[in-house]
């Protein structure tokens, strides 16, 4: 299962580009480098997001202008570390340096951080290594200046062989000079001797084996961007991380590869350690020469942070507030703005239904588009309060210690710490925390998180336990006399959504994410004070990438849904119901007029949908659900429910023909209470109750999760799987508390 | 340096040491080197995380988190001061 494969690395994709009129300049760096800020600073406000191609991550870019220059296309390229694609991040940053999908770029900024010079350097060698113009931003030069660290710049350029450009981008110094040296590079058009590095005899016969066939299918690679293409191919081709863009290397190329990897490997040779060390040996001799360091240890505000931030006592109770906080945000601080939107939706419908003639059209504007809009706008409070706190602990750098912290016990499961933030978001919904996984740098954990944080009890299924609870256990004595039965199964569905989640992370990754050894291997960056400007931007940012992406796919399917529930209309119901409107217009005293229509109009509806498609697919869903206890009634609200689980309880209302119900419903819960299926037996057992929330907790029922994922992996194939395994273990479940509880003699 | 080389997961808290070799091959120790950790690099752990795993490390001015299961396969010699 690979995402879509229009972006990848094929001989005609490459021939076929294009060099682009307005020269395009890359920003690179590594993760905390500063690269963000910087390429705000240089762009303004005027970014525009839009995506790789073939891939799901963001393509951030900006229209600018240079001195010297004119206007030029500003790219921010994904945070990396190097070079070599093991995230698709990285893959993203290797194909826009070397040109391969797309036209080779004309300059490329590598942000340098003056802290952690060698680790920057071996990034900013690698993108020299491919001969094209290249500028060092040297940043974090006043956190240097703090810890003792001078930088001769004019040693750095004399031995990388390219510009260096101090910059303290959130004060905006040194822009200047850095557009001056941009245009300066990009007009010498390629390095005339880039830097490169020595490698042992052995390897070179292996890089100078592979120039030739590389050269017939990389015509356009100069010789320098053919000799890193080389290297990387040797270091990357066998990643299995790797694999799924390279389906366009030439198997030819791949064997060569693949020889030289074992020849070296049976004569006892590290080929990646001769490839990266050699790199470093040299960066180590320029840092040495260049750089002046008193101090060794981390900046001392950092290290007395962390002295109670990853405490053993101290940090355990930091992290438990911290998460609480988000928790509450995201469950109380977006009520008000959740409460607007739907407000807004509900007046912008009554506006319609004031104006328009009543009809097929008007239902589809109000409860299809309307309503489908309503559906999209209702996640933007929690998807921008998610991502500015994220955010916020990214630019702090206590995302970071979240992980570092909670990592061992991820660990155990098969995750990554960094899957902790989105899984515990899972609670308040799982759309933002699909996409908090953006945060996860490889592509596995990435999946896995997705594939497991659906089953955390989102805030739409209480409702539904609510509605349950309060019809099947509302007489239950208290357990030992002080706990409420209502309360104790309460809790055991948020344990059993815990318990899955965590279990399906242990099966998937002996599974289906089958593969090396999951890892962490994560910078812990020094604490630094956050950019709100660019903080917000990149909130904003990921709210329009979920407008577009995943809202219209919403929107669509709330569409679908409500026709499913409408359609086909039954002219003879809606006659019936005609004449029974006018003889209660004629006969009720005007008293109880008003509740009669209501009441009436509440069966009508219920008429009408028995008669639509969902009703009838709920009827042939029949027999496959008597099994779990349910009937059709509860199957068309499973079907409802699909829209957002909440709908659950408003469906239910509309099977029991009962008016605008909620789950403190007192008449529903009565008319859920008497309901009996065929056979003259009750419904609504506890037993058939308890079916019924396993069933909500373990099922993904909800098509907006289905959209997110499918804007995340770039593929239907994911989302599908996703509903798929999890509707399979909800049924598996559900089946075994009912036929279970029916052999142990309960009802 | 006269001490047997001993995995970075056994250096005590604080000590200064220096890689010595990465066992095993493949991305995970390709992406240790990547990220600084070649041998001859200086290295020290600087914290343990409260639950007793990850390891924080300080090399190449910067920290660097890794599990103990990575840890173990990066053999170094203790720098006796």
């Amino acid at each position: 299962m690979t995402p879509a494969t229009a972006g990848e690395l094929t001989i005609e994709a490459q021939r076929t580009a294009v060099r682009t009129a307005v020269p395009r300049i890359l920003v690179a760096g590594n993760p905390n480098s500063g690269k963000s800020t910087l390429f705000n600073a240089l762009s303004g406000a005027r970014s525009k997001v839009s995506n790789y191609p073939g891939v799901t991550v963001s393509r951030v870019s900006a229209a600018t202008a240079i001195p010297g220059l004119g206007d030029v296309e500003l790219v921010d390229l994904p945070g990396t570390y190097s070079l070599s694609a093991r995230s698709q991040d990285e893959q993203v940053a290797v194909d826009a340096v070397l040109g391969l999908t797309s036209a080779a770029p004309d300059a490329v900024i590598v942000v340098a951080d003056a802290t952690a010079l060698g680790r920057s350097l071996y990034l900013a060698g690698e993108i020299i290594e491919t001969g094209v113009p290249v500028v060092i931003a040297l940043s974090m030069m006043d956190e240097a200046r703090n810890q003792h660290i001078t930088v001769d710049l004019d040693r750095l350029r004399e031995a990388l062989g390219v510009e260096v450009v101090p910059v303290v981008a959130p004060r905006r110094e040194g822009l200047a000079a850095l557009r001056a040296a941009v245009a300066r590079a990009s007009n010498v058009r390629a390095l005339s001797a880039p830097l490169s590095f020595p490698l042992p005899a052995a390897a070179e016969a292996a890089v100078a084996g592979l120039d030739q066939p590389i050269a017939a299918a990389w015509p356009r690679l100069t010789d320098a961007g053919r000799r890193a293409f080389t290297l990387w191919l040797l270091l990357c081709l066998d990643d299995p991380e790797t694999h799924s863009r390279m389906r366009g290397i030439p198997p030819s190329i791949a064997a060569h590869v693949a020889r030289f990897r074992s020849e070296a490997t049976a004569a006892g040779r590290n080929l990646d350690q001769e490839i990266i060390a050699g790199r470093y040996a040299r960066i180590d001799t320029i840092v040495e020469r260049a750089v002046v360091m008193r101090s060794a240890s981390a900046p001392s505000w950092t290290n007395r942070i962390d002295a109670v931030l990853t405490h053993r006592i101290g940090g355990v109770v930091v992290f438990v507030t911290v998460m609480l906080a988000l928790f509450q945000a995201l469950f109380s601080w977006s009520e008000p703005a959740i409460a607007l939107v739907e407000s807004q939706v509900a007046s912008a419908q009554d506006i319609v239904v004031a104006v328009m003639p009543a009809g097929p059209l008007r239902d589809l504007i109000v409860d299809g588009v309307i309503a489908g809009v309503g559906n999209v706008i209702v996640f933007v409070p929690q998807i921008a309060l998610l991502f500015l706190f994220i955010g916020l602990m990214e630019d702090v750098g206590y995302l970071a210690r979240v992980a570092f912290v909670i990592d061992r016990v991820m660990a155990k499961v098969g995750l990554h710490g960094k899957s902790f933030v989105p899984m515990l978001s899972g609670f308040s919904c799982a759309i933002p925390a699909v996409m908090a996984t953006r945060t996860l740098e490889s592509r596995t954990d990435r999946m896995l998180t997705m594939m497991v944080l659906p089953f955390m009890s989102c805030s739409a299924r209480l409702p539904i336990y609510l509605l349950v609870i309060a019809t099947v256990f509302s007489g239950a004595a208290p357990i030992f006399g002080v706990l409420s039965v209502a309360a104790v199964v309460l809790f055991a569905m948020y344990f059993l959504s815990v318990t899955a989640a965590l279990s399906a992370a242990a099966v998937l990754r002996r599974t289906v994410f089958r593969g090396p050894r999951p890892t962490l291997m994560m910078e812990l960056p020094p604490y630094r004070m956050p950019v709100p400007g660019v903080l917000l931007r990149s909130t904003w940012r990921q709210v329009r990438s979920f407008l577009v992406g995943a809202g219209t796919i919403i929107l669509a399917l709330t569409i679908v849904l409500w026709a499913m529930l409408n359609y086909p209309h039954s002219a003879a119901s809606a006659e019936r119901y005609a004449s029974l409107r006018a003889d209660v217009e004629s006969s009720v005293p005007a008293a109880g007029r008003q509740a009669a229509l209501d009441e009436l109009s509440g069966h009508e509806r219920g008429d009408q949908l028995r008669h639509s498609i969902a009703g009838r697919v709920g009827r042939l869903l029949e027999p496959a659900i008597e099994p779990l206890g349910f009937d059709w009634r509860i199957g068309i609200g499973i079907l409802g429910a699909f829209a957002a689980r909440e709908v659950f309880v408003s469906t239910m209302g509309i099977v029991f023909d009962i008016n605008d119900a909620d789950e403190q419903n007192e008449p529903l819960r009565d008319a859920l209470r008497s309901a009996r299926r065929r056979d003259g037996s009750t419904l609504m057992t506890p037993l058939t109750g308890v079916s019924l929330m396993v069933f909500f907790v373990l099922a993904c029922q909800c098509m907006s999760t289905l959209a997110v994922v499918r804007r995340e992996t770039g593929s239907w194939r994911w989302p599908a799987f996703l509903f798929a395994y999890q509707t399979a273990v909800a049924y598996t479940a559900a089946l075994i508390v009912y036929q279970g509880g029916r052999l142990m003699g309960w009802s | 340096m006269s001490e047997p080389s001993k995995s970075l997961a056994w250096l005590p808290l604080g000590t200064p040491a220096i890689v010595r070799r990465l066992c095993g091959r493949g991305p995970v120790a390709r992406r240790l080197m990547e990220l600084g950790l070649v041998p001859g690099t200086r290295v020290t752990v600087t914290r343990i995380a409260p639950l007793g795993d990850p390891l924080e490390l300080r090399v190449r001015n910067y920290a660097l988190s890794i599990r103990r299961t990575e840890a173990l396969a990066i053999e170094v010699d203790e720098m006796r001061a």
